[in-house]
C-alpha cells in the first residue's frame, strides 16, 4: 500500500508532462533552436519554485515523514564528469527528443517505437557501468 | 473548465507541477530523478555479472520503478482520456527549419513519423538513430550522474554547481546535434 504514493506521483507527472507537450520530440527541437519560450517557462518556473521550496525546507529545518531532517549533500565537484557526461546526454536528448522521464510516459501514448530508444538507453547505461573504472570522473 | 483540461496546458501549470512533484519526493524522504531507473533495470536484468556498478540491492529502488509505472499510466490517461487531439502548435521558424530537413506534417502528433512512425515500417536508418540516441542518453545520464529531472530540476533547485555544469553540457550537446549533426543526417 505504501507504494500508492509513488504511483500517484507518477500519474500526476505523466499527465502534466503530456498535457504540456514536454514529451513531444518537436518541443525539444524547438527548445534547442530557442524559437519558443514554452520549455524555458516549464523548466524555469519549476526551478524557481524549487529553489524557494528547498530554501524554505532548509530554513525551517523541515523533517520528512519519517521524522528525519531533510538533507541536501553537496555533489562532488568535477568538470569533466558533468560537462562531458552532459554533452553525451544533450546529443541524445536532441536526437530522439526525449529524456528518460518522457521515454517512459510515451509508452502510455502507444508510441511503440519508443521501446527502441529505451533499449538504447539501457544499453548506454550498461556501457557506462562497464567502462566506469576507465572513465575520468 | 473542460476546454482547459482537454486542451494543451501552458508552461505555468506544468512547471509548478514538476516542482511540487520534486518537493513531495523530498518530503517523503526520496530524491526525484528518473534516469537511475535505467541502472536499476540493468541490475534487475543481471548486469551485476558484467560490472560492479550494477551490484546493489535493486529492490531498494522499487519506489522509483513504481513512479515510472505511474508515469506510464499518466501518459495513457492524458493521451486517451484527457485530450482533444489538438496539434502541437510550434513556432513558425521551427516548422520552416523542420521542413527544410524533410519533416512533413510537423506537430500533427507528438513524435515525427519520419523517425517513429510504424505504419510504413521503420527504416533501418530510423532504427539506428533511435538506438544511438538512446545509447547517448543512457550513457550521458549515468556519466553526468543525472538527467533533466535529477540535474536540471532537483540539482538546480538545490543550487548545486555540478548540476549547472551538467545543464551547460546538455545544451552544448543539444545545440551541436540540432545545428551541426541533424542537417547532415536528415
Amino acid at each position: 500500500m505504501k507504494g500508492i504514493i509513488y504511483i500517484a506521483l507518477g500519474i500526476i507527472f505523466g499527465i502534466g508532462l503530456s498535457k504540456a507537450e514536454i514529451i513531444s520530440w518537436y518541443r525539444i527541437y524547438e527548445m534547442f533552436r530557442f524559437d519558443s519560450f514554452h520549455m524555458y517557462g516549464v523548466i524555469g518556473s519549476a526551478v524557481i519554485l524549487g529553489i524557494i521550496g528547498i530554501a524554505l525546507m532548509k530554513k525551517l529545518k523541515l523533517k520528512d515523514i519519517h521524522g528525519e531532517e531533510i538533507k541536501f549533500p553537496q555533489k562532488d565537484f568535477s568538470i569533466v564528469r558533468y560537462v562531458v557526461g552532459g554533452i553525451f546526454f544533450g546529443l541524445g536528448w536532441a536526437l530522439v527528443g526525449a529524456c528518460p522521464g518522457p521515454m517512459f510516459i510515451l509508452i502510455g501514448h502507444g508510441y511503440w517505437s519508443i521501446f527502441i530508444v529505451i533499449a538504447g538507453a539501457l544499453l548506454g547505461t550498461l556501457i557506462y557501468g562497464v567502462l566506469r573504472p576507465k572513465l575520468k570522473h | 473548465m473542460s476546454e482547459f483540461i482537454f486542451g494543451p496546458w501552458p508552461w505555468f501549470i506544468a512547471g509548478p507541477l514538476i516542482a511540487v512533484t520534486m518537493l513531495v519526493f523530498l518530503w517523503i524522504g526520496k530524491r526525484f530523478g528518473v534516469s537511475s531507473n535505467l541502472r536499476t533495470l540493468c541490475a534487475m536484468g543481471g548486469a551485476g555479472a558484467m560490472a560492479d556498478f550494477f551490484k546493489f540491492d535493486w529492490r531498494s529502488q522499487t519506489w522509483n520503478l513504481l513512479f515510472v509505472a505511474g508515469s506510464i499510466i499518466g501518459g495513457y490517461l492524458a493521451a486517451f482520456h484527457l485530450s482533444d487531439g489538438s496539434e502541437v502548435q510550434l513556432a513558425s521558424d521551427t516548422v520552416v527549419a523542420l521542413e527544410r530537413l524533410g519533416f512533413q506534417d510537423t506537430g500533427s502528433a507528438f513524435l515525427p513519423d519520419e523517425l517513429f512512425g510504424l505504419e510504413s515500417g521503420l527504416s533501418l536508418k530510423a532504427i539506428l538513430i533511435l538506438l544511438l540516441g538512446g545509447v547517448l542518453v543512457g550513457f550521458g545520464a549515468r556519466y553526468a550522474g543525472g538527467c533533466t529531472s535529477g540535474h536540471a530540476i532537483s540539482g538546480l533547485s538545490e543550487l548545486q554547481l555540478p548540476s549547472l555544469l551538467a545543464v551547460v553540457g546538455f545544451f552544448i550537446g543539444g545545440l551541436t546535434m540540432v545545428y551541426g549533426i541533424m542537417p547532415l543526417i536528415f
